[in-house]
């Protein structure tokens, strides 16, 4: 033992001068650290209630609930996250993966409360002293999904636009993979579709390889999906939360990539058609369009007995007459209709309901009837010289190329018209050689098209030409085509707070020399085949057929859905009122049973 | 008359003690009324968090010893099945409180090797220096408790008050002072603060100071020596039959240590070395000199880290999905050097979006389990808690 050693711990009393390190509790604030994660914060207002935090917290520590004062609306679940720290970590994973950025953390950490129930709040709803607070836990400069989408291949404008092959490519199995791995599973989209559609599950098989379980999802809610698969109106990407700060989920082609990568001959194993249960009521079908082919197929898996009748020769309806063949290659839906026939659907084709057969006929001889009948007749533009030759109407345009048929358009053509249809006949239009001007009464950015299809219409070179109106179309000597004036208008905006008006300029008058004139205003439904007994009991409102929650209109046992039926007048809104009929007519025939 | 003749010489009479049989195991006949059953922990400040030790006590010597564990069993690794892979990130902290930042790198490590992910080299420097300050954090608390076992709490309050510091580091860079869950797999959670340099080189100058003072206070003690030296002895042959890894191995003489054996992270960009006991001394003494280096070494190593480390880079790989990562099938053991040995991760994937088995090694399983039972025969019971916390057994680790 050195003597040093016992001398030298003694060294410890020089502390007693030295001033004590300790803070005095609590005279003394202490601040969390800028990054702390400490009491959570929400900005309700960004917040659109995916649940992504809810779903992220390996706790259980956070519960989706309503809010009063919080709408649900269709980007919004009107759910807000409501934190308990009985639970609670404060890893900050929520804040990490919340897709709109609105949840942080504050860097405040005391919290003094004798009631256990105050630890269980809304951040944001429920006021908070750090609600204010700049500092504490934000989203790092990263992102633990990927905010961008995986492109889709196109073909490139130049090569397409001289014929009709299927200007998208479709996914490839890494593609679909990868873009499949960005969801996050919040299921806003599914009550954005209106037909349901299960979106998540359907990416979640597309992850998990299993093409199998994906065409089930697909089939519980949409016997279509080829279809939608290429051209639905994707609202569901609208409201996709990844959509707030990213790119929203390519759900459409996802669809579409689940669709094509089934071999089709599996397609009745795989779904369980093979046999159904059979009973002896018999509906009806007035039109093979995608309304009364959902009707078919759900009615059929219920065992019923199903006869389509339609007045053309083919089945679709707007899907195969109106859709050009560049976005919606014909193959998919005589597939599609194949697996309906095989499962023993009856289509009675070049057979109208009020032509070939009468609508008392059909009604009384059938258990029940779904009338699916769309939109058939165009709007007129209604201008001086729509009678000429050359002026003809985009749906009949459309449906006579998709016939094969050659139509003769001239050098130049123009498009009255700003929606889906316009687009379509313009850019079909344009397949045909002929330079074409879209002419539109309000902005571009009024247009009702999809923004893809403008898009698309402007890389094959077609001219928009917005805020313009036509005032007459000028013929030549043989009444056909010369030209078309137009006025320029200008945006006034409307007083009682709704979308700008477009008000013509007096002395503006163009003329464009075409030989061809387009319309594509719209469309408007065609129900004289009922008869006029019927006719007088079916209730409409605005042309379009008003029905019950069930789809049964005011005529009993007569059941309608599609573009006459819903507002909004696309494939997946029909489909999902083929559905809705087809469990209505269900329910309906059980209970009188 | 010879001088060797006033040295008094004093053989113990141990007769009354039990004596072992011919299988050289002792013979203890409780009811024979000559043994004390006594014990130690769970709740006991000498232990190193809940276990316990039943002892058998003849007069105040340990003639047997029974590690008991189960008093804080929250099935970690269950629960690790039935969470996504990225919520287990949050969890798996929980398995060492004084340094979860082993388990977060370990866990990371290994999904990003299952998943074939390379990190960012930025985000790879920042992993180190977390790694290094959560052992500083630790060996801070580990270190003066050797002597506070023995009754000098100084050193303690010196160490808690610089181990608060590092904390305060720690908050700043990661949001929290305790788990800090920064280590996310595919990167890190965020960059170095404005000033953190400097804040964390000033406490590093109070910690070369600690040392000083605390080599004073404790180390040259005559009192510690007196009842470290010779005392909780690891003979160096027990070493590879009882599997004890980290500082413990090298008080005995191997030179153990992962971050030199597997360089992971960069620590091959790094100059520094791991103290050994040349003399193997390898008794609670020895142990404590080796935190000690250990300590002053990993100050160094920060150092070095703070000069290398580059200004600023990606933080994060770009990862799968984080809401439903599916990790590829497969299997893996990573290992990093903990302030208390060779931390391992055996982690197996089915491919799924939950990990199939994530089991955890801690250095703990060996030294408090096993080789502790052994080292406490013939210890003085006075001595139990200094041979236990020198050890620095977490017993987290062992129930998982």
């Amino acid at each position: 033992m050195k003597l040093k050693d016992i001398i030298t711990p003694f060294s410890a009393w020089s502390n007693i001068v030295k001033k004590p390190v300790t803070i005095k509790d609590p005279l003394n604030e202490r601040p969390g650290a800028d990054r702390y994660r400490g009491f959570h914060k929400n900005d309700v207002e960004a917040c659109i209630g995916c649940g992504t935090c809810e779903a992220a917290c390996e706790n259980q520590a956070i519960d989706m609930v309503p809010v009063d004062g919080i709408e649900t609306t269709k980007e919004d679940s009107g759910l807000r996250p409501l934190v308990d720290y009985g639970r609670c970590c404060w890893c900050a994973l929520c804040v990490d993966v919340c897709t709109t950025d609105s949840l942080t953390m504050s860097n405040e950490y005391t919290w003094v409360s004798d009631n256990p129930d105050d630890f269980r709040y809304i951040p944001g709803v429920d006021k908070k002293p750090w609600d204010n607070s700049e500092k504490g836990w934000k989203k790092p400069d990263y992102s633990l999904y990927d905010p961008k989408r995986v492109d889709m291949e196109e073909i490139e404008p130049d090569d397409r636009i001289s014929n009709f092959i299927e200007i998208v490519k479709g996914y490839s199995k890494e593609q679909a993979e990868k873009e499949a791995d960005r969801c996050v599973s919040c299921g806003l989209c599914i009550a954005t579709c209106p037909a349901h559609m299960d979106i998540p599950g359907y990416i979640k098989s597309i992850r998990d390889g299993d093409m199998e379980k994906g065409l089930q999802l697909l089939y519980d809610t949409n016997p279509l999906p080829e279809i939608c698969g290429r051209v639905c109106t994707h609202r569901c990407e609208e409201v996709c939360s990844i959509g707030v700060k990213g790119d929203a989920l390519a759900i459409r082609w996802l669809k579409r990539y689940i669709a094509d990568n089934v071999p089709f001959e599996d397609y009745k194993r795989i779904l369980g058609l093979d046999s159904l249960p059979e009973n002896d009521k018999h509906i009806a079908i007035i039109g093979a369009g995608p309304s009364g082919i959902s009707a078919a197929y759900y009615l059929r898996t219920l065992g019923y007995r199903v006869t389509v009748f339609e007045g053309k020769a083919k089945p679709g309806g707007a899907t195969m007459y109106g859709i050009p063949k560049y976005r919606l290659p014909m193959e998919m839906l005589e597939q599609e209709i194949g697996l309906l026939e095989e499962m023993g659907v009856v289509f009675q084709f070049n057979t109208m309901v009020g032509r070939e057969i009468k609508f008392t006929e059909v009604y009384t001889a059938y258990d029940a009837v779904f009338m699916g009948v769309g939109y058939e007749k165009p709007y007129l533009i209604a201008i001086d010289g729509e009678d000429a030759e050359g002026s003809i109407q985009a749906i009949d345009f459309l449906r006579d190329v998709n016939e094969n048929k050659k139509p003769d358009l001239g050098h130049h053509v123009a498009v009255i018209g700003g929606g889906n249809v316009a687009m379509d006949a313009a850019r079909v239009s344009r397949r045909f050689g002929a330079e074409v001007t879209v002419l539109y009464r309000r902005r571009i950015v009024d247009m009702p098209s999809d923004p893809e299809e403008i898009e698309g219409a402007e890389h094959e070179k077609v001219h928009l030409e917005p805020q313009a109106i036509p005032t007459r179309i000028i013929k030549d000597e043989n009444g056909k085509v010369k030209g078309i004036e137009y006025l320029k208008a200008e945006m006034v905006a409307d007083s009682k707070g709704g979308r700008p008006k477009p008000v013509a300029i007096e002395g503006s008058e163009t003329i464009l020399n075409v030989s061809t004139v387009i319309g594509a205003i719209g469309q408007e439904g065609y129900f004289e085949f009922l008869g006029t007994e019927f006719l007088e009991k079916l209730e409409m409102n605005r042309g379009k057929v008003i029905t019950k929650e069930n789809m049964e209109t005011t005529i009993p046992r007569l059941f309608a859905g599609g573009d006459t039926v819903n507002k909004t007048a696309d494939a997946i809104s029909a489909i999902a009122d083929g559905h809705k009929a087809a469990k209505g007519i269900d329910e309906l025939l059980q209970a009188n049973k | 008359m010879n001088k060797n003749n006033h040295k008094f010489k004093i053989e113990p009479d141990r007769s009354s003690y039990p004596q072992p049989d011919e299988n050289g195991n002792l013979q203890i006949d409780l009811s024979s009324g000559k043994f004390v059953k006594v014990w130690h922990g769970p709740n006991h400040p000498g232990v190193t968090g809940n276990m316990s030790l039943e002892l058998t006590l003849s007069g105040d010597e340990v003639v047997e010893a029974k590690t008991h564990v189960g008093y804080l069993h929250r099935g970690f690794e269950k629960l690790f099945e039935r969470r996504t892979w990225m919520q287990c990130f949050p969890t798996v902290v929980r398995m060492c409180v004084p340094e979860p930042d082993s388990n977060e790198y370990n866990l990371a490590a290994s999904m990003e090797e299952l998943s074939g992910i390379e990190v960012p080299e930025y985000a790879q420097w920042m992993r180190m220096l977390v790694l290094e300050m959560a052992r500083i954090g630790n060996l801070l608390r580990l270190l003066p408790a050797h002597a506070g076992t023995m009754g000098l709490g100084l050193g303690v309050q010196w160490g808690v008050y610089l181990r608060d510091l590092i904390l305060d580091r720690f908050e700043e860079l990661t949001g929290a002072r305790i788990y800090h869950m920064f280590i996310i797999p595919g990167g890190v959670r965020g960059k170095l603060p404005e000033g953190f340099k400097d804040r964390l080189l000033s406490n590093l100058k109070d910690i070369d100071d600690f040392l000083l003072r605390f080599k004073r206070l404790a180390i040259d003690n005559a009192v510690f020596k007196k009842r470290a030296i010779g005392t909780g002895v690891v003979p160096p042959e027990w070493v590879d039959k009882f599997g004890v890894v980290g500082p413990n191995a090298r008080a005995a003489g191997y030179r153990r240590d992962v971050r030199l054996d597997t360089p992971y992270l960069l620590y091959d960009q790094l100059d520094f070395e791991c103290y050994v006991d040349e003399n193997a001394a390898s008794d609670v003494y020895s142990r404590t000199w080796v935190r000690y280096m250990d300590l002053k070494y990993t100050v160094d190593m920060i150092r070095q880290i703070l000069d290398k480390m580059p200004e600023d880079g990606e933080i994060l790989a770009r990862i799968p999905n984080a809401m439903h990562w599916k990790v590829p099938a497969g299997e893996t053991y990573v290992r990093s050097e903990s302030s208390r040995g060779e931390y391992g991760f055996y982690v197996a994937s089915d491919g799924s979006e939950f990990p199939r088995r994530i089991q955890l090694r801690g250095p703990s399983f060996n030294h408090a389990l096993s080789l502790l039972e052994k080292m406490l025969v013939n210890a003085n019971i006075a001595d139990v808690s200094a041979i236990m916390v020198s050890l620095a057994t977490c017993p987290p680790e062992i129930e998982r």
